[in-house]
């Protein structure tokens, strides 16, 4: 049974496979080598191969432009910004939605389907209609430009998302496996920790991936919401300027995005090994 | 080591719906007690009252003369296998078992802990598997495991919830026996849920048949089989079942399909004012008769074979009958109840294996009057219920249960005594 598919049809799938890698990839790969063309090469497709492409004298001056050159006071604090705000708002949010998932998921009481309706309602409602009134409240509170101002909102986009994957989780887990613990003498809390959590971890993680990139990849709350002091970079690009206002600032932009990919890659490939599914497998007869 | 005792336990839902209404039963200290019933019987139920996991609605539960109604699982010191074993899948096999060791904080010093586990391993023979994830584990080592991370911490009770339902066929039967051998040895109170009347019968000290929530008979296993209370444990236990048939009263004859059966004494009484009682045979008190050894009084009659099963040491011949109408209600309810499909209208017989009976044979057959129960069809009483012979049949495995322990620990102390010898 675990083996269903003929080689010829796994062989058909894999050449189908290779048009959506490139067109997934493409855009990726036109921004690195964006990135690694001197501003000459930018302008002057003699420069390049592959129509454009590529260049043919690798240049770093865009990296160096946003670390040590003309860009550094945008970029660097930028990208300290967009490290705190998302760890923070990421670390709360999951924690917060791992308690309210194991509450929806375990107990029986009333307003569990309003809790989650509404947690659906919010991640539907679109970011731009919330952007202006908070704009306004946080003027007036004095939260405008702070790190908490962007992590709360931050935190409203995540938190339903992690509160539906989590409780999925925790629903999956066998309630026998807690009451179990608790006949061996553990306490609801040791249960948790010692039992549910270890089992809900993949859950966890994933939840917790998805969170940090959905802070990590905001622009519309960063750019309405800061200034300076709490600027991340999605926003911050779009503050860079060119040598001249006549220059386009492409290279150092393009720089840029590569290097806050490369924390979201890190990221995928460290715990790709932990999204597991079927870590409870063996607990009961299977 | 303690007794438990329920006194009264009603378990209602949300909805009203008494899963479990007004049990009570005791359990003497170091008695293997079986909960027994057809599916929702609420035999689970009431083990999870007993442990904590299901509150309790009304009434008292009692563990070592403690009420502990209101005390939470880890309170109770009960030990726990689930159907399902609920291993933890993150652990290896050693920290399963020494999960509940390692809760109850500086109790243990890690080096008991280990001796403690591998003494339990070492019981249940998982010494090579102790670092394994359960994942890896077969389903009898899995349930091994369960086990053992029961009688590692010296727990007060077993509890044990259809333990055996997941394992195949020859698994089942040598787990079956490990788990009487253990409880012997260990001397413990242990409560076992199960559905399977062979495990009922094979393990139970006692054994505590349920319906819909309802306590019907708590007894020996011989006590079920020879004197049940009712229609209801009569038709439970046994394999092939019991079978029942119309009788009509008639005078001081009893007009069953097949034969004409003279009542007399105490029962003629009882079913004076009756017009149709309900008569039960087990399929091996009908006996052919060309075999000979018959004895007096016996109720002979012949009847056509419709379908014979021959198993090398039994055999099985099935007749059908025709139900009367006045009881078909009853039977019908009554094979609902036992989780039956459809009407049984053919009565089974288990025939010696010698016996040359062929299928639309008509064959002369009979049976001893004595060993028919009459059950009232209103009520399911049995009115041929012995109670001088219950009593006598309950004193007499009390007296074997009690020898039986005393001989577990005689054995356990003799080994001990070899060992320190050995050594």
């Amino acid at each position: 049974m675990d083996d269903n598919l003929s080689t010829k049809v796994k062989s058909w799938l894999g050449v189908a496979a290779i048009p959506i890698i490139l067109w997934t990839c493409v855009p990726l790969l036109f921004i690195l080598a964006e990135s690694l063309k001197s501003t000459t090469a930018l302008g002057d497709p003699t420069q390049n191969t592959f129509g454009n492409f590529w260049p043919k004298d690798i240049s770093w001056a865009n990296y160096q432009l946003i670390f040590t050159g003309g860009a550094k006071d945008l970029f660097l604090p930028a990208l300290w910004h967009s490290v705190v705000v998302c760890l923070a708002s990421t670390v709360i949010s999951v924690v917060l939605a791992m308690f309210c998932a194991y509450a929806i998921s375990r107990l029986d009481f009333p307003g569990k389907k309003v809790i989650l309706t509404t947690a659906l309602a919010v991640s539907f409602f679109p970011v731009i209609a919330m952007v202006t009134p908070i704009f306004n409240l946080w003027r007036q509170i004095g939260l405008f430009d702070t790190i908490p101002g962007l992590i709360i909102p931050y935190l409203a986009l995540t938190l339903p998302l992690s509160i539906w994957i989590l409780s999925a989780f925790f629903q999956q887990i066998p309630w026998e496996m807690e009451q179990a613990a608790q006949v061996d003498g553990a306490t609801h809390w040791q249960a948790f920790v010692k039992v549910v959590a270890p089992l809900a971890a993949p859950g966890v993680f994933t939840t917790a991936i998805i969170a940090f990139f959905t802070a990590w990849n905001d622009f519309v709350f960063s750019l309405n919401l800061t200034a300076q002091n709490a600027r991340t970079v999605p926003a911050a690009l779009a503050f860079f300027t060119g040598a001249s206002q006549f220059t386009q600032p492409t290279g150092a932009i393009c720089a840029a995005a590569v290097v806050v990919t490369i924390p979201v890659v890190i990221l995928v490939l460290v715990f790709q090994k932990r999204i597991v599914a079927g870590l409870t497998s063996g607990a009961v007869k299977g | 080591m303690s007794s438990i005792e329920l006194k009264n336990l009603v378990k209602k839902y949300g909805d009203g719906f008494p899963a479990v209404n007004d049990v009570s039963l005791d359990i003497a200290d170091g008695e293997f007690m079986i909960l027994v019933g057809p599916s929702g019987c609420g035999k689970s139920t009431l083990l999870r009252m007993i442990v904590g996991l299901e509150d309790i609605t009304s009434g008292d539960l009692l563990i070592g003369d403690k009420r502990v109604n209101d005390l939470a699982p880890r309170d109770r010191h009960l030990a726990m296998v689930f159907q399902n074993y609920a291993l933890y899948p993150h652990l290896t096999v050693f920290d399963n078992i020494a999960f509940p060791l390692r809760l109850s904080k500086g109790k243990h010093t890690e080096e008991e802990i280990k001796a403690k586990v591998h003494d339990a391993a070492g019981m249940l023979e998982l010494e090579e598997h102790l670092d394994r994830k359960p994942a890896n584990l077969s389903g009898g080592q899995r349930q091994r495991v369960a086990m053992g991370r029961a009688i590692v911490r010296d727990a007060d009770a077993f509890l044990f919830d259809e333990p055996l339902s997941n394992l195949d066929a020859k698994l089942r039967g040598q787990m079956r026996t490990e788990i009487a051998r253990m409880q012997r040895r260990l001397g413990v109170t242990t409560v076992y849920v199960t559905h399977d009347q062979t495990e009922a019968m094979t393990l139970g000290d006692r054994v505590a048949v349920l319906k819909k929530g309802i306590l019907q008979q708590c007894a020996s296993p011989r006590e079920l089989y020879d004197q049940p209370v009712n229609l209801f444990v009569a038709g439970f236990i046994g394999s092939p079942p019991m079978n029942f048939l119309p009788a009509r009263v008639e005078g001081s004859t009893l007009k069953l399909p097949f034969a004409d059966v003279p009542v007399t004494g105490e029962l003629a009484q009882r079913v004076s004012g009756l017009e149709v009682v309900i008569a039960g045979l087990r399929p091996e008190y009908i006996k052919d008769a060309t075999l000979g050894d018959q004895p007096q009084g016996a109720a002979t009659f012949s009847a056509v074979v419709d379908q014979t099963e021959w198993l090398g040491n039994e055999q099985y011949a099935y007749i059908p009958f025709e139900t009367d109408p006045s009881v078909h209600a009853q039977l019908e309810e009554l094979e609902r109840d036992l989780d039956g499909e459809g009407m049984r209208t053919q009565m089974i017989v288990n025939l010696d294996a010698r016996s040359r009976v062929l299928e639309g044979d008509d064959t002369p057959l009979f049976f001893s009057p004595a060993d028919m129960h009459v059950f009232d069809p209103n009520t399911g009483e049995n009115l041929t219920r012995d109670e001088a012979k219950a009593n006598q049949i309950a004193q007499d495995s009390e007296e074997q249960r009690k020898a039986a322990l005393k001989r577990a620990k005689a054995r356990e102390v003799r080994q001990a005594q070899d060992a320190s010898k050995a050594s």
